[in-house]
Parts: C-alpha cells; structure tokens; sequence
C-alpha cells in the first residue's frame, strides 16, 4: 500500500450560525486504510461527511481526494470519482425491490441514463453486477423483495450493497451498524473485514467494539476538532480521549 | 394473456367501434366527446409523466398545451391573412405546423423548467403556475391574435396529404392512433433507464445525488418531453376545435388535467386516460343525469355533485380508478 493520502481533509470549517459544527479539521485517510472517526453526539461526525461527500458545502478547508481538488466538486460528481457514501438513516428506495435499488447504483456507474426504450428490468448489464453486490451482502435471497418489506437490518445491508456498487475507491460510512442487533452487527463487520485493504474506508460508528475491532487507526472528533488520533491501543489509553468521550458515557451507547 | 393485455385490447377494440355504434343510433355528436377524450388523454398522460412518476408537481402543465394549439392557430391565422410572422408565411400544412408547434412547446417547456427545477416542494408547484399565467396572460394581450376572444382557424383543420382531417370521423382516428402510440411509447419509457431514474428520484432524490445522479439533468429532460407532447395534444385540440383562445392555458386546466391524472391513477399508463374519459363524460352527462333525476333547477351546477366525487375517489382510492381495477395487483411499474 502507498501512503499517499487518498482523502485529505486540511483547514475544514462549517457554521451553523454560532455553532462550529467542523473548526479546522484536519484528517487523512491513507490508502487501503479503515479509518474510524468516533466522538460524542454533536462533536461534529455526520457535518464533517456531508461536507466530505458536498452534500453541505464548506466555509473553509480543503478537500482532496485522490490528488485532486475537490473541495467544490458538486455532490453528484463525486460517486464517479470513486468516492461512495452510505446514510446513517437508511436511504433507500423504498419502492423498489432490493435488486432494483442495487440496479440503480449499477446503472448511475454505467454511463448515462438517457436511454429511453430499451427495458431495464432484466437487463443482465445492470442485474448481474447487481446480484454480486446483493450476494456480497448476504442480500441474494431478498432481491426480489420490495426495499419496504425488509428488515431494518437488512435494509441497512443494502445501503451497504448500494454504495459497493458504485465501485467506491473510498467508503464513506456513515454508522453502517445504527439500530442492528449483536448478530447483525457481526456480520457487517466480518462484511468490513473482508474488504478492508481493498477498499479504503472512512467509518463513523458508535459501536466501540465495531471501531477497534475494524479500525486500523481512530480519530476522536470533539466539536468539530480532532483531538487525538492514533491507533486503537494509543486512543483506547489517552487520557483526553477517556475525559472527552469514553469517561463520558458508557462505550458502545448509540 | 394478463389481465391487464386482454382489458387493454377490449379498450382499444371500443374504441375503434364506438364511432360506429354512435353513427348507427344517431349520436354523431358524441364522436366529438369521444375526440376530446383521446386528446385530453394525451395531455393528461404527458402531465402524468413528470407528475406520476417524476414526482414534480407541475401546475402549469396547461401552458404547453396551449403553445401547442397557439402555434396551429397563429400559423393558420397567417396563412388565411397571407401575412407572415417572423418572415415566416403562415400556413396550413400539418406536417410542417405540427412538428413545429411541438419544438416550440419544447422549447418553452425548456425554459421555464430549466428555473422552476432551481425549486422543489410547494415552491415548484407555484413557480409552475406563475409561468403559466404569465403565458396566459401574455396570449390576452396579444390583440392581432383576437386577445380574450382567441383565434378562429378559419381555414379549418390541417391539411395532411391524403387524410380528409374535416372529417370527424378520420380526426378521431387521428386523435386515437396518436393516443395509443403515445401510450406505447410512455409504457416502454417508464420501464426504460431513463424511466427507472425518474421514478428513483421521486422515491428518494438526496439517494440519487449520493450516487451520483444529476437529478436536475433528468427531471429536465422529462419536462421536456412532457411539454412537448401536451403541446402536441394541444394541437389536436385547436384542430378539433378550429379555434385557439387563452383559456387553453388557464390555471383552471392545469387543475383540470391534474384532477384527471389523479382520477384515473397517477404513475400508470392507462390512469390518465381513464380519467380524462370519466372526467369529460360526467362533465358532459352529469347535467342531463341531474335533470332526469327531477334536478333540473339544479342542473347549471352540476359542479356540485361532480367536486363531491371527485373527494370521494381521492379519498377512498388512492390508486384512483386504475387502483380500483387492480386492486390487490401488481400494478406493472
């Protein structure tokens, strides 16, 4: 792996008024690198992805992803760079089926979509690479199903199969395993496991036992700051860490 | 065979047949109501387009139809003056107007969703109707063009090569087959690429921009597309018509067609049509019911029976009357 920064984040500011929601973050994500991003509620995690992926555009900061500059590349640009993210409130479509929503995510990667007459349904350009992705989640057997009609946890797996569709270089992770049970929650991250070293991954989570066990290295963001960044041994004992956030409230609550 | 293909091929075999059963029992008249039908159709199914499978609430939708019918109805105008407009000598001829008259209410189509698109929710729905009265009111005050009061095709309908469109009997036909292929047309669309990102972005358009999709590209493009055939449809409308006014594009018949799409059943082929077929025949019988029903004092209102209904099936099928049909189906999106 080269240690170039895939994603670098140096200067980033946004205000909500008063509030400082990112104060000159600074983060990098290496290549092939999971790099977990924890902190309190507020300190600032889900401001500092959408400023990331230009769903929220920056006060201040520059972003650059892959060598370029995208600090002002429009949201919809950024997929086709490689830079892929998933919603910590499930975002899918819900009147589809699971085939279907995955389907999109292929179709989106494929070129245009002014396509007007030829059917997409069974388009095996569009399903197969679909069903990968469906397998890969451990979604085959619910590709038919409506997106409505599955289970929380199943839904937050497609949000999962939707965004490896779209062949990120980099997964934005917006805490993939909010609201899933223990057993779930195993298999999202064996799921994790398994594409670490291919995919480079910038993972925000809640579940302390999710972020050591995955992460290669921690950043702890309190309002809007990283204070501390390291690996997991280093963050699990620094002292401002514990009196930031892990003293604060027990680990692990979402 | 399905359901759904055997009840649409019965609709079709009516279709053709009804003119002739209305020869035969003496009703001609009513081939025009028939003629209205299918044009309101189209319009009704352009509008369901963007409004039922887009998710964009346009209620402007009337303005194209009436570009549609002004353009007919301008170069007609010129073409009994021999006068010419923008160097251009009026003329009479449906293969050139007509596809003229389409591009045109493209183009305005083009214009004005390229800023309504700028806004979403409740904004766009009273951006679309601003322009739309704009447009209205802009056809008023054009006097050379009769302002209020219209203007009149004195030549008659278009003339195409071969087909007698003076003949009612041939316009309906006309009228029908253009329905029909525009139904085709839409119900490949819808289940095309094309189509599976319009519905995508209605179901969840901040998903779409995640994954990358210039959603404004493609609501465009499908406004677009709806505009110019409402426009078409307003074409046929001036011919049947032989006259062109502002009421074409009044807000009113923004409602109108809204109020058909969501009668017969948004977001699906045949929905609109059926609406349009419901909503001009109670508009054409209700009064005539109402008397035989010893209403007739009443019968100048017979809005009043006819808004009732209308809440009735919005409330209680939701699907409109398409979902009624197909209760418990799968609904071929």
């Amino acid at each position: 792996m080269a240690d170039d920064p895939i994603l670098s984040i140096e200067g980033l500011s946004k205000s909500f008024g008063a509030l400082r929601a990112s104060d000159n973050l600074n983060l990098d994500v290496t290549e092939g690198e999971l790099h977990a991003v924890i902190g309190p509620n507020g300190a600032g995690k889900t401001t500092m992805i959408a400023q990331v992926c230009g769903q929220l555009a920056s006060d201040l900061g520059k972003i650059t992803f892959a060598g370029r500059n995208i600090t002002h590349t429009p949201q919809q640009k950024r997929p086709g760079l490689g830079l892929v993210r998933s919603f910590q409130i499930t975002s899918i479509f819900r009147e589809y089926t699971a085939l279907e929503n995955v389907s999109m995510a292929v179709q989106l990667g494929a070129g245009h979509s002014f396509r007007f007459f030829a059917s997409a349904q069974g388009d095996p350009l569009l399903r197969e690479p679909a069903l990968a992705c469906l397998d890969q989640v451990g979604l085959l057997a619910q590709a038919d199903t409506e997106a409505n009609a599955l289970s929380h946890g199943q839904q937050r797996r497609l949000e999962l199969a939707m965004a490896l569709a779209r062949h990120p270089k980099l997964l934005v992770l917006d805490e993939p395993m909010a609201g899933m049970g223990a057993e779930e929650t195993n298999d999202v991250i064996a799921l994790l496991q398994g594409l670490k070293g291919k995919i480079s991954m910038l993972l925000v989570e809640h579940d302390m036992d999710a972020v050591f066990a995955l992460a290669d290295r921690i950043s702890v963001l309190v309002y809007g700051q990283v204070i501390a960044s390291g690996d997991p041994d280093v963050i699990r004992n620094d002292e401002r860490v514990k009196e930031a956030y892990l003293g604060a409230s027990e680990v692990g609550d979402a | 065979m399905s359901k759904h293909h055997l009840l649409a091929l019965s609709a079709l075999a009516v279709s053709i047949a009804l003119p002739f059963v209305l020869i035969a029992a003496g009703q001609e008249y009513l081939i025009g109501l028939l003629t209205r039908i299918a044009i309101y159709g189209l319009a009704a199914l352009s509008l369901n387009f963007i409004l039922g499978y887009g998710g964009m609430v346009s209620f402007g939708h009337a303005a194209y139809f009436g570009v549609g019918a002004y353009v007919v109805g301008i170069m007609s105008f010129h073409a009994f003056q021999n006068s010419t407009i923008f160097g251009l000598s009026g003329s009479d001829a449906a293969l050139f107007t007509w596809p003229l008259a389409v591009v045109v209410s493209a183009l305005a189509a083009l214009v004005l969703g390229y800023l309504s698109l700028r806004t979403s929710g409740v904004f766009f729905i009273m951006i679309t109707l601003a322009f739309a009265q704009m447009l209205y009111f802009l056809f008023v005050s054009m006097e050379r063009y009769g302002g209020d009061d219209g203007v009149i095709m004195y030549n008659g309908r278009s003339f195409v090569p071969g087909l007698d469109l003076s003949n009612d009997l041939t316009f309906y036909f006309v009228c029908l087959v253009v329905l029909v292929l525009f139904m085709a047309l839409f119900s490949a669309v819808v289940r095309s690429r094309f189509g599976a990102v319009l519905k995508a972005c209605k179901q969840n358009e901040a998903r779409m921009l995640a994954l990358g999709c210039d959603v404004r590209r493609y609501k465009l493009v499908a406004f677009v597309i709806a505009g110019a055939v409402a426009g078409l449809a307003g074409v046929l409308n001036a011919n049947l018509t032989e006259f062109v006014s502002p009421d074409y594009l009044h807000w009113t018949k923004s409602g109108d067609l809204m109020i058909m799409v969501v009668l017969g059943g948004m977001g699906t082929i045949p929905g609109p049509v059926i609406g349009a077929g419901v909503f001009l025949a109670l508009e054409e019988f209700l009064p005539a019911i109402m008397e035989s029903m010893a209403l007739a004092q009443y019968k100048e209102h017979w809005r009043i029976v006819f808004g009732p209904l209308l809440i009735i099936v919005v409330l209680f099928a939701r699907g409109g009357i398409h979902g009624l049909m197909f209760r418990g189906q799968s609904n071929g999106r």
